[in-house]
C-alpha cells in the first residue's frame, strides 16, 4: 500500500460529488480521483488507471473497490492494491470538514 | 544454500520450466533473460491474434507482476551473446555479466528464411512488406502493414503458413499460399489428405493455393510489388509472409563451446552433453537426435528438468514425445499423429474417403495399436484417437468405431475411460490426473479448477472436456459454481428468485437490493449495472434511479473510448436520414472539430472522440434523440430499401423498420437488441442474423426470425412465426422482447438465450400463448414503451452535480488519431 504524502488542500464543497460516484481534481501536477462512498465516507486515489490510463473517477465503486471503466480491473480504495495483479494506485488521506473536501492530513 | 539460476530465453519453454521449479519449491534466486521486450506470452495464440479472435492482453501467460511476485529478475529485451562455462557467467549485449550456479538455455527457434533473391534489404532486415511469423512484434508489424494493403502471399503451406494465410484474410482481401512441395502439410498429411485440405482451403476460405511453387525472387524496388516463381510466374502482391520452417537458436551455445549438432545436444535429464550445470529445454534442444517444434514435448521436458534440478527426483528421465497436431483454422478440421503412410506390409491401413464433403480419414494400426492417423474435414474423433495413440491402448474390434460415433453421444471422450495422465489441455499441458487432483483437494467448480490448473485457458477448445472431468471427478456432485447461476456476482440468487424477492420486498433501488438480499448488506460494484437494468425493467417509472448504479456510458449517454472521450451516435431510424439532418450533423462535426465521423455497422453516423464536457452542447446542436449505441438496450433496426424502390422488394421493409425502432427505442434489457427488416429473402438488411429479424415474403407476409447473431458468434436465427401484417410483426416483436427481458440472464444475448430455452418453448409462449401470459407481456412492454424518455434531454439540467465534468486531462492516455 502506498499512502502518498500530499499538501493539505481544500478541493471544494462535498456536494460536488454525488453518493457512490467520483470526481477528478487537479492538485498541482497530480490528478486525484475522490469518491464519496454510499456510507458517506471519502476515498482519494490517483486518477489515472495504471493499466492503460483509464479515468478512474468514471469507474463504478462499492464500499471497497473502484472498477476502472475501460477494462474493468478493480483496485482496493483503502489500500490502492489491485485485485488482479496490476500495479497499485496511490491512496491519499481525505476527509470532510464543514461541508468541504479536505485532501491531506 | 540458495543457488543462482539463470535462464536464457523467456519463451514458452523457459517460463514453463521456471514455473515447474517454483512448484517444486526449488531453492533458487532466478534471473531470466529474454530477447523479446515482454513478459511471457502464448506464442501459439499469435495465429488467433492475427485472425482477430484473440486480443494481445489475452495471450499473456505470465505478466510482469508474476515475475515480481515470485522474486524473479526479468531482463526483458536483453539478449545473451556468450556463456563462459568455466567462470560460470553469461554476458549480455548490454554489457552486463551475470554469474550462475545453474544455467538453462531455452532460446527456442527463429523462423527460417529460404534463399530468395531480394528478400533482404541491405539496410534493414527484410525488404519492406516482407514478414516472418514467429514473435508478437512480427505479428503486430504484419497487422499494421496488412491493414493498408490489399494482397498477400504466404510462402509455406505447413501448419504455420495455413494459419498465417487465414489470419491475413482478416486484414486484407486477397491471399495466395505458395507451397514448394506437391501437397499441403506434407509432413503431417498424405497426398490425398493434402489435396482434400487444399480444396477446402480454396473453396471454403477463398485462399488461392499454388503447390510445387518455388519462390525465387521478391519483386519491387522500395517495397514488395510481387513475387516470382521458378517457372517465371509473377504473382503481384504487397505483403509477403514467410512461414517456411524454423531453425533452432543455437548460436550462443555453439559460440560458447557447447555440443551443438542440429540443436543443443541434451541427455534424458535435459542436461547439455558433458556439462554438469547447464541444461537446455524447448525447441533449441536436441534429444536422442530429435528436435521438436510443438509445445506438448516442452511441457514434459520442463517437468523432467525441474525434477532433476531441484533434486525432487534425480532419476526422472525424458524419453521423447509422440507428436500429434491440429490445425487452428476455424471451419477447417485437420488433425494428424504419428505415421502418415504404412511402413510394412503387415501395417493395417483403414481409409474413409468422402471427397464431396471434404472428409478423409486414415488410420494405421500395427500389432493392434494405433501408430498413425490423419483426419481432414471432421475432427470429432481426434481427442479419442490422440489418446489411443499416446497411450498405446487396445483398440476396439469394430475398427469403424475409431472413425465414427456409432451410438453413444457424438464425439465425446468419457472421463472414466481416460487414463490419469491423458493430456486434456494441450495448450497448458494439463492432464486428467492434475484436474482430478485439484477436485479431490476440494475445489469442485469448473471455474475454480480452470484458475488453479490453467486448463482451458489456452485456445479454449478443451473447456467442455474439462467440465465433464470435473463433474465426473466430483462424483456427480460438481458444485455448480454457485455464482455461475446468479444473475449478478454480488447477489446470491438466480434471476427468477431475485425477481421474486425484489417484488416481495418492493425493492426499487440498487442499494435496497444489496441491503435486503445480500448477507451483511455488502454492496458490489460489479453487480450494479445488471441490477439497475433489471430494476428499471421491473419497475419502469417507479424505479429509483441511483446514478452511481449506472456504468459511465449510461451516466453520460455515450460510449467511453480508449482515451476517455465519448462517442455520439444520433438516432437514425431504419438507417433513413434527410439532407437537412445530414447537414446538421456535418455542421456539428465541423463546429466541434470532431476527430472522426464514421458510418457505423448499424446504419447510422458516429461522431467519435467527444470530450465529456462537450456532450450536452453537441446534443443540443444536433437536436436528434440518442441512438443508444452505448447501452445494453434496444439499438437499431437495419432496413433495406424494400418495395418502395427495389425491383425485388415484396414488402415495405423501410417503413416497418422505422415503425419498430420508433416503438421500442431505448428499451433496456439483459443484453443488446439489434433488429433488422429486409424486403425479400435476398436479405440485404441481414435480418437472418439479428436478435430479431423480419423478412418480407411474397404474398404480403412476413417471417420473424429470433436469436440470430453475426458478432463474436455467428448464428442464423430460428423462425418464430410467419404473419400476415406489419401490426402483427410489431405485436410479436414486443412480446418476444419482453419475454427475453424477463427471462434472460444478465449479458445473455438472444443467440444464447433462444437456444437455451428452445424455439418451440418460445413459440408456444409468444405466438400460441400456451402459458396464458401473452397479455401480461403485452402490457409490460407497453408500459416500458410509454416510459421512454430521450436521455439526451438531460443536457438542459444535468442529473447530478458534475455529471459532465471531465475526468481528464490524462495525458498518459493513448491518443486517438484525427482523421479528416
Ligand atoms: C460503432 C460500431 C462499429 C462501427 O464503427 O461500425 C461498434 C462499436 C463497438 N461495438 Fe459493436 N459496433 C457496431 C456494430 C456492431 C455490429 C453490427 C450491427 O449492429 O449490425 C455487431 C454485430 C452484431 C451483434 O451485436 O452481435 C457488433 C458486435 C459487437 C460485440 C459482440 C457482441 C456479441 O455478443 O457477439 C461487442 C462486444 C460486446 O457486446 O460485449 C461490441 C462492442 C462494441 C463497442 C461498444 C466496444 C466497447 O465496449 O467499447 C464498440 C464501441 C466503440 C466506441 O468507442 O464507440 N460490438 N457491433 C458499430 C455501431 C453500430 C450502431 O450504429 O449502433
Ligand atoms: C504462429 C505460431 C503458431 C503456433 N501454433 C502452435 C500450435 O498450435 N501447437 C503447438 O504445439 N505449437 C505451436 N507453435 C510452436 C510453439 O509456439 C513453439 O513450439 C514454442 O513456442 C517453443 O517454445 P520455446 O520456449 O522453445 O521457444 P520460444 O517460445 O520461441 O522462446 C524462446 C525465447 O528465447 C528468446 N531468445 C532467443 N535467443 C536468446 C538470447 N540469446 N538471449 C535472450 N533471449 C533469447 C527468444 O526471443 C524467445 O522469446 C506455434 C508457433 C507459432 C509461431
Ligand atoms: S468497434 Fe467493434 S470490432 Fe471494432 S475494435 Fe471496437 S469492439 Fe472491436
Ligand atoms: S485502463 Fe483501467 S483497466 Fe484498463
Amino acid at each position: 500500500m502506498t499512502i502518498a504524502p500530499i499538501e493539505t488542500t481544500v478541493l471544494g464543497p462535498i456536494d460536488e460529488i454525488p453518493f457512490g460516484e467520483g470526481r477528478t481534481y487537479a492538485v498541482g501536477p497530480d490528478m486525484i480521483a475522490v469518491f464519496r462512498l454510499r456510507d458517506g465516507s471519502l476515498r482519494a486515489v490517483s486518477a489515472v488507471c495504471p493499466h492503460k490510463g483509464g479515468p478512474l473517477a468514471d469507474g463504478q465503486i462499492d464500499n471497497k473497490v473502484v472498477v476502472c471503466p475501460l477494462h474493468l480491473y478493480a483496485w482496493d480504495l483503502a489500500t490502492g492494491c489491485s485485485q488482479s495483479g496490476q500495479p497499485p494506485i496511490n491512496v491519499y488521506p481525505v476527509r470532510v470538514d464543514d461541508g468541504h473536501i479536505i485532501l491531506g492530513d | 544454500m540458495t543457488k543462482r539460476l539463470v535462464v536464457i530465453g523467456n519463451g514458452m519453454a523457459g517460463a514453463r520450466t521456471v514455473e515447474e521449479i517454483l512448484a517444486r519449491n526449488g531453492d533458487f534466486t532466478v534471473t531470466m533473460f529474454g530477447d523479446e521486450p515482454y513478459g511471457n506470452y502464448n506464442r501459439i495464440m499469435l495465429s488467433n491474434l492475427l485472425a482477430g479472435v484473440e486480443s494481445e492482453e489475452g495471450i499473456y501467460l505470465n505478466d510482469l507482476a508474476w515475475y515480481q511476485d515470485n522474486g524473479i529478475t526479468l531482463n526483458a529485451g536483453v539478449r545473451i551473446e556468450r556463456i563462459d562455462r568455466f567462470a560460470k557467467m553469461v554476458y549480455a549485449t548490454d554489457g552486463t555479466a551475470t554469474p550462475y550456479d545453474k544455467l538453462i538455455i531455452a532460446t527456442g527457434s527463429s523462423s527460417w528464411t529460404p534463399p530468395i533473391k531480394n528478400i533482404h534489404n541491405p539496410k534493414r532486415g527484410f525488404h519492406q512488406g516482407v514478414f516472418a511469423f514467429r514473435t508478437l512484434d512480427d505479428t503486430r508489424g504484419m497487422i499494421r502493414y496488412a491493414r493498408d494493403h490489399e494482397r498477400a502471399v504466404v510462402i509455406g503451406g505447413g501448419l504455420l503458413g495455413l494459419e498465417a494465410a487465414r489470419g491475413l484474410q482478416n486484414h486484407l482481401s486477397e491471399v495466395t499460399l505458395l507451397h514448394a512441395m506437391g501437397h499441403l502439410m506434407e509432413r503431417q498429411l498424405d497426398e490425398k489428405a493434402g489435396h482434400m485440405l487444399q480444396a477446402s482451403v480454396e473453396n471454403k476460405l477463398g485462399i488461392k493455393v499454388i503447390t510445387n511453387a518455388m519462390t525465387t525472387e521478391i519483386l519491387g524496388k522500395d517495397r514488395v510489388t510481387g513475387v516470382k516463381l521458378a517457372d517465371g510466374t509473377v504473382i503481384p502482391c504487397d505483403v509477403v509472409v514467410i512461414a517456411a520452417g524454423i531453425r533452432p537458436n543455437t548460436q550462443v551455445a555453439a559460440d560458447s563451446g557447447l555440443t551443438v549438432e542440429r540443436g543443443i545436444v541434451v541427455d534424458d535429464q535435459m542436461r547439455v552433453q558433458d556439462e554438469d550445470d547447464i541444461y537446455s529445454v524447448g525447441e533449441c534442444a536436441q534429444h536422442r537426435g530429435n528436435l521438436y517444434g510443438l509445445v506438448a514435448p516442452l511441457w514434459d521436458q520442463a517437468k523432467v528438468l525441474a525434477d532433476h534440478i531441484t533434486g525432487r527426483d534425480t532419476e526422472a528421465a525424458y524419453t521423447g514425445s509422440k507428436l500429434s497436431t491440429k490445425l487452428k483454422v476455424a471451419g477447417i478440421d485437420v488433425a494428424s499423429m504419428g505415421l502418415i503412410a504404412p511402413e510394412t506390409d503387415d501395417d493395417e491401413v483403414i481409409i474413409y474417403n468422402e471427397p464431396k464433403k471434404g472428409v478423409y480419414k486414415q488410420l494405421i494400426i500395427r500389432e493392434g495399436a494405433l501408430v498413425g492417423a490423419i483426419l481432414v474435414g471432421d475432427n470429432s474423433k481426434a481427442a479419442s484417437l490422440i489418446q489411443s495413440f499416446d497411450r498405446v491402448q487396445a483398440l476396439p474390434e469394430e475398427r469403424a468405431e475409431l472413425l465414427f460415433d456409432i451410438g453413444g453421444p457424438a464425439g465425446e471422450v468419457k472421463p472414466e475411460d481416460m487414463p490419469d495422465d491423458a493430456q486434456v489441455c494441450n495448450c497448458n499441458g494439463v492432464s486428467k490426473g492434475a484436474i482430478c487432483g485439484v477436485v479431490n483437494a476440494g475445489c469442485k467448480t469448473v471455474s475454480g479448477v480452470m484458475d488453479k490448473t490453467r486448463a482451458g485457458k489456452g485456445c479454449g477448445t478443451c473447456k467442455p472436456l474439462v467440465q465433464r472431468i470435473v463433474e465426473w471427478a466430483a462424483g456427480g456432485e460438481a458444485e455448480e459454481d454457485p455464482a455461475a447461476s446468479w444473475y449478478v456476482p454480488g447477489v446470491p440468487m438466480p434471476k427468477p428468485e431475485l425477481m421474486a424477492a425484489i417484488r416481495k420486498y418492493e425493492l426499487k433501488s440498487v442499494s435496497a437490493v444489496f441491503e435486503k438480499l445480500v448477507p451483511g448488506g455488502e454492496h458490489d460494484a460489479k453487480s450494479k449495472m445488471g441490477l439497475a437494468s433489471l430494476l428499471k425493467m421491473m419497475w419502469a417509472d417507479q424505479y429509483i434511479d441511483e446514478r452511481d448504479a449506472r456504468f459511465i456510458n449510461d451516466r453520460v449517454h455515450g460510449n467511453i473510448q480508449k482515451d476517455g472521450t465519448f462517442s455520439v451516435v444520433p438516432q437514425m431510424k431504419g438507417g433513413v436520414t434527410t439532407p437537412a439532418e445530414l447537414k446538421r450533423i456535418a455542421e456539428v462535426a465541423e463546429r466541434y472539430n470532431v476527430p472522426m465521423v464514421k458510418l457505423t455497422g448499424g446504419q447510422r453516423i458516429d461522431l467519435l472522440g467527444i470530450p465529456k464536457e462537450q456532450l450536452p452542447a453537441i446534443w443540443a446542436d444536433l437536436d436528434i434523440p440518442s441512438g443508444y449505441a452505448y447501452a445494453k438496450s434496444f439499438r437499431t433496426v437495419k432496413t433495406c430499401v424494400g418495395s418502395d424502390f427495389c425491383r425485388f422488394g415484396v414488402g415495405d421493409s423501410t417503413a416497418l423498420g422505422i415503425a419498430i425502432e420508433e416503438r421500442f427505442q431505448g428499451l433496456e434489457g439483459p443484453g443488446k437488441m439489434k433488429l433488422a427488416v429486409t424486403g425479400c429473402p435476398r436479405n440485404c438488411a441481414e435480418a437472418y442474423v439479428k436478435d430479431l429479424g423480419v423478412v418480407a415474403i411474397d404474398g404480403g407476409r412476413w417471417e420473424i426470425y429470433v436469436g440470430g447473431a453475426a458478432g463474436a458468434h455467428i448464428r442464423k436465427g430460428d423462425l418464430l412465426a410467419t404473419v400476415g401484417s406489419a401490426e402483427e410483426v410489431i405485436r410479436l416483436t414486443g412480446r418476444f422482447l419482453q419475454y427475453y427481458r424477463e427471462n434472460a440472464n444478465w449479458l445473455e444475448r438472444t443467440y444464447a438465450w433462444v437456444p437455451r430455452v428452445g424455439i418451440e418453448k418460445i413459440r408456444a409462449v409468444v405466438v400460441d400463448d400456451a402459458e396464458g401470459i401473452a397479455e401480461a407481456l403485452d402490457a409490460a412492454i407497453e408500459e416500458a414503451v410509454q416510459a421512454y424518455k430521450d436521455p439526451w434531454k438531460e443536457r438542459a439540467v444535468p442529473a447530478t452535480p458534475g455529471q459532465f465534468r471531465t475526468s481528464l486531462p490524462l495525458t498518459v492516455l493513448p491518443q486517438v488519431p484525427v482523421r479528416s
